[in-house]
């Protein structure tokens, strides 16, 4: 079958759940992992009689959001009433924004085996989250849990404009990195509180006009998304080939079978019935108050690490890999102004800093290691009075734990560098005694055998003493 | 003693016992005029222990409430905590509210006593008190006629004495028509005045709690007590409450017009239009400027009316699904939708499905401009000529309803004619304004109506004064 003729047109709708503590229009919780149904005024419930209040949190976050990624902020607003009936939207409608987005247009860049490629955003709207309806704990009944209900929502819809999995892999990752970046959403995928519908359609290529799309929807990690989009493709060109036709459908996405299943045709689609919520009043976003939030707004990611090797010298994959994380950034930042090995500091926190923290499932914030310390360490490695191994293996180790000064615990461990020449020939001397085999193959000419003396004097001398000297030593004393 | 709530404040000094006794006095009424129907239910336990608590704070000389004592009835769509509230239809039947409605914190805050829900037509929707899942009710004066709707119960509580004063809804003139059917006062503030938390939505957009009393001095009292902004309903207006019970003026001169169309339409009754046109002349002899403008789009207002409060009413009452409280249809259906189909044509009367069903056309792609905007844009022009007329007067005099009360039964197969009872009262809904219905007059056939004064947004004391002037001529 040759898939090589077709071309892909996916469009992304990625949600964002805003970190507004409260719902956006009453006072619930929307902390996540509650037990069920216990984050539920009357006013979540729908109760008869109750009224909506906009959190203005919600529009601030939209407006970072937008700015971030230069949208045209829309100046006069209202909220509309999508409506249709499902057990887990209290209301019977969905209090969202339809022919006024808060944003429009707007961009994200990714980058493609190192390219840029512009994602183009068609716009950014706010909404609430509908509840959750829970099928798979009882055999024949339906649970609702309506402690995500109302819960405020930026609907962020791009353009179709992607052309591959990969390409909404990126755009995915660079999103959640961005809305993290800003603070207003924390990017958690498996809680749901980003999740992302991918609108996917194929053509041959050269043809302008887009392809009957297919919504897929419950695409839970941006893996996933991956995923998702290729058994998606896929099962549209095996269609095609096969000479049948790609109906306008939503389709789900099967993990365990990496298959997409139909659950609603186009005929089954609802007509929202958008009107203006007349609960709600229009609100304007003066100039002032999209001036006052660009200033609020930090450095952007791509706009930091430029900045990062502009001032620092890094080089381009240091100052990306740094900017991935805000939290990072801002800790490298921080040691930079009292450091001046900038490079030093980028390997160290790139290096093991980020190991301890990947294998720890934590984030540079929720650990003690100070800026200070993690200079004074990078310090005492330049001065030659720790190697690296140990400064990372012993000595980050506790200075991650509690906040305490490196030089002390090297102090405390005995782990501090000798660089007496004495200690160290005695140190040598007994390897080359201990090994006479070793030392004979090494006279034969076997000279890589060095890496094991080194190895055996580190041994013995517990990491202190300095390689360099070991290895000018170890040289002159077997070649004599 | 119960003819005003001043007599009846007088009347409480010098009795201890007075709240206790007044309780009795209307609950004993209500019991005696049950077949009126205008009582869905009454709260006796509670208002006599609200009565008890009333007395013994007033007997140890404790600082009292502006509405201290006084009974208050509410229609059967305002959520009173603790106490069934339905919109007089099955789908909520046996549903008890769960948090008070901002109106009724504030009366209970100034000492008032709740002391029962009245019936209307079902959900607010009605002009005659017909479309009530507890059956309908009947006019104090003749009992063969209608009170009017849709808050029919209430106005016949404050008719016949049941209750001192009753909250009302009005989105169409369910305050002012049947105030009018039934001789008594029919307030309808400006909207927004008074906050709609906790009162069941009709549409949104044109819902205002107003206030029937035996005078423009009771509801003004009441509108000073239960007005204001509120944090629950975001249009609910920040403007100040003017003590109005204290600022009414009966002196003044005013510059009053009337849209030459209304008092001159075919449909209005003409005995009622010849009295309402030597008044005019009355008003005149006394000193005041009564003039008439063209009014062109009165004809436009009702169907106007209809698609947008139905728009709204369609998508408001979606949330009675039988999922999460009120009626659900027997546990005999196969699918979801089924569930949905028959718990709301069980539970919905059929006023209600028509309204609702109109609603959902109007809004539906491919008739939303046709509809929907078109109405949008005629409310529109409706608020541009209110504002041109307001330059040069001080209030809108009109009819409140184009004939008096009328046969149970007469309208109730004619949605259109019955639609037409809306005709003057329609208006203030569309563009916000306040409206005040006063009895003024007695038809030959015996019942009486009255005048309705509109006033600008936000000048109820203007125009209750203007309402006060009325009454005392």
């Amino acid at each position: 079958m040759d898939t090589s003729k077709y071309e892909a047109v996916i469009g992304l709708e990625v949600h964002a759940q805003l970190q507004t503590n409260t719902k956006l229009f009453c006072g619930d919780s929307i902390l996540f992992g509650a037990e069920p149904n216990t984050q539920v005024s009357p006013i979540t419930l729908g109760h008869p009689g109750t009224l909506p209040k906009t959190n203005t949190k919600a529009i601030d976050f939209a407006v970072k959001l937008g700015l971030a990624c230069n949208c045209e902020i829309v100046e006069k607003n209202y909220f509309a009433r999508k409506n249709y009936f499902y057990p887990d939207l209290p209301k019977g409608y969905q209090i969202s924004q339809h022919t006024t987005p808060i944003c429009k247009g707007g961009t994200v860049p990714i980058k493609i085996d190192g390219v840029e490629k512009i994602i183009q955003l068609n716009r950014i709207h706010i909404e609430e989250d509908a509840g959750k309806s829970i099928h798979d704990l009882y055999d024949n009944e339906t649970c609702i849990d309506l402690n995500r209900a109302g819960t405020p929502l930026l609907e962020i819809v791009t353009e179709p404009c992607l052309h591959s999995s990969e390409e909404a892999f990126q755009y995915v990752t660079e999103l959640r990195k961005l809305v993290r970046w800003i603070g207003v959403c924390d990017g958690n995928m498996e809680q749901g509180s980003l999740r992302c519908d991918a609108n996917v359609s194929i053509r041959l290529k050269g043809e302008t006009t887009l392809g009957t799309k297919v919504e897929v929807k419950n695409v839970n990690s941006i893996r996933n998304v991956k995923r998702a989009i290729d058994a998606e493709i896929k099962r549209m060109i095996e269609l095609v080939e096969g000479g049948g036709t790609v109906t306008q459908q939503t389709r789900s996405y099967d993990v365990n079978t990496d298959k997409t299943i139909g659950i609603r045709d186009k005929e089954d689609a609802n007509d929202y019935r958008y009107f203006a919520d007349p609960d709600l009043n229009p609100f304007h976003i003066t100039q002032e108050f999209v001036s006052s939030i660009q200033a609020s707004l930090p450095t952007l990611p791509n706009k930091l690490a430029e900045e990062f090797k502009q001032e620092f010298g890094l080089s381009d994959y240091d100052a990306a890999q740094l900017c991935e994380d805000k939290s990072i950034a801002d800790f490298f930042n921080k040691t930079a102004a009292i450091n001046s090995n900038y490079k030093g500091i980028a390997n160290f926190i790139l290096g093991p800093v980020k190991q301890y923290l990947n294998e720890n499932s934590l984030s540079i914030d929720e650990i003690s290691l100070q800026a200070n310390n993690l200079s004074d360490l990078i310090k005492i490695i330049d001065e030659g009075k720790v190697n690296f191994s140990v400064a990372s293996s012993k000595i980050l180790p506790i200075i991650i734990a509690e906040n305490k000064s490196p030089l002390q615990v090297a102090q405390e461990l005995n782990l501090l560098q000798t660089n007496d020449s004495n200690e160290i020939e005695d140190w040598v001397n007994t390897v080359i005694q201990n090994m006479p085999d070793k030392v004979a193959e090494y006279k034969k000419g076997k000279k890589g055998l060095i890496g094991l003396f080194v190895g055996e004097v580190k041994k013995l001398s517990k990491g202190k003493a300095d390689p360099k000297i070991v290895t000018d030593l170890l040289t002159s004393k077997l070649n004599s | 003693m119960f003819s005003s709530i001043q007599n009846y404040h007088s009347f409480l000094a010098t009795n201890p016992t007075g709240c206790s006794e007044t309780v009795e006095h209307y609950l004993a009424k209500i019991e005696a005029q049950k077949h009126l129907n205008a009582f869905v239910e009454t709260f006796a336990d509670d208002a006599r222990q609200q009565a008890k608590t009333l007395d013994t704070k007033r007997n140890a000389g404790e600082p009292l409430g502006k509405l201290h004592g006084v009974v208050v009835s509410i229609k059967d769509v305002i959520c009173y905590k603790g106490h069934k509230v339905t919109a007089s239809s099955k789908i909520l039947e046996n549903y008890t509210a769960v948090y008070n409605a901002t109106a009724v914190e504030k009366l209970l805050k100034e000492d008032a006593i709740i002391i029962g829900r009245n019936n209307c037509d079902e959900f607010a929707m009605g002009s005659s008190s017909e479309n009530s899942f507890y059956g309908n009710i009947k006019n104090g004066l003749n009992e063969t006629l209608v009170p009017g709707g849709s808050s029919g119960g209430s106005a016949v509580a404050v008719q016949m004495g049941m209750s001192m004063v009753s909250l009302g809804s009005d989105t169409g003139g369910s305050v002012r028509q049947p105030a009018d059917f039934c001789g008594i006062v029919g307030l309808k503030p400006t909207y927004g005045r008074i906050s709609r938390y906790g009162l069941i939505a009709y549409a949104s957009s044109f819902d205002q709690i107003g206030i029937f009393a035996n005078s423009v001095d009771d509801a003004a009292l009441v509108l000073e007590v239960i007005a204001g902004t509120d944090d629950f309903d975001s249009t609910a207006s920040l403007q100040e409450v003017p003590n109005y019970s204290e600022q009414l003026t009966t002196d003044k001169k005013y510059r009053f017009v009337y849209f030459r169309q209304a008092i001159e339409h075919p449909g209005l009754d003409k005995e009622m239009a010849a009295t309402i046109q030597s008044y005019i002349q009355k008003l005149k002899d006394d000193g005041h400027i009564v003039e008439p403008v063209e009014f062109d789009l009165l004809d436009e207002t009702i169907p106007t009316y209809y698609v947008l409060t139905t728009a709204e009413a369609s998508s408001n009452l979606s949330r009675f699904d039988g999922v999460k409280y009120g009626y659900r249809a027997a546990d005999n259906f196969n699918s979801l939708q089924e569930m949905y189909k028959k718990t709301r044509s069980e539970g919905f009367g059929k006023e209600v499905q028509r309204r609702i069903m109109l609603g959902t056309f109007v809004l539906s792609e491919g008739y939303f401009d046709a509809y929907y905007t078109k109405a949008q844009q005629v409310r529109q022009m409706l608020c541009n000529t209110t504002n041109e007329v307001f330059k040069n007067y001080d209030a809108i005099l009109s009819p409140t309803v184009p004939s008096t009360a009328f046969k149970i039964g007469a309208k109730s197969n004619d949605s259109v004619a019955m639609y037409l009872a809306d005709l003057y009262t329609v208006f203030s809904n569309l563009v916000g304004i306040p409206a005040i219905c006063v009895p003024l007059f007695k038809h030959s056939n015996g019942m009486p109506f009255g005048l309705q004064v509109m006033g600008k947004h936000f000048k109820e004391t203007e125009m209750l004064s203007m309402a006060k002037s009325l009454e005392k001529k």
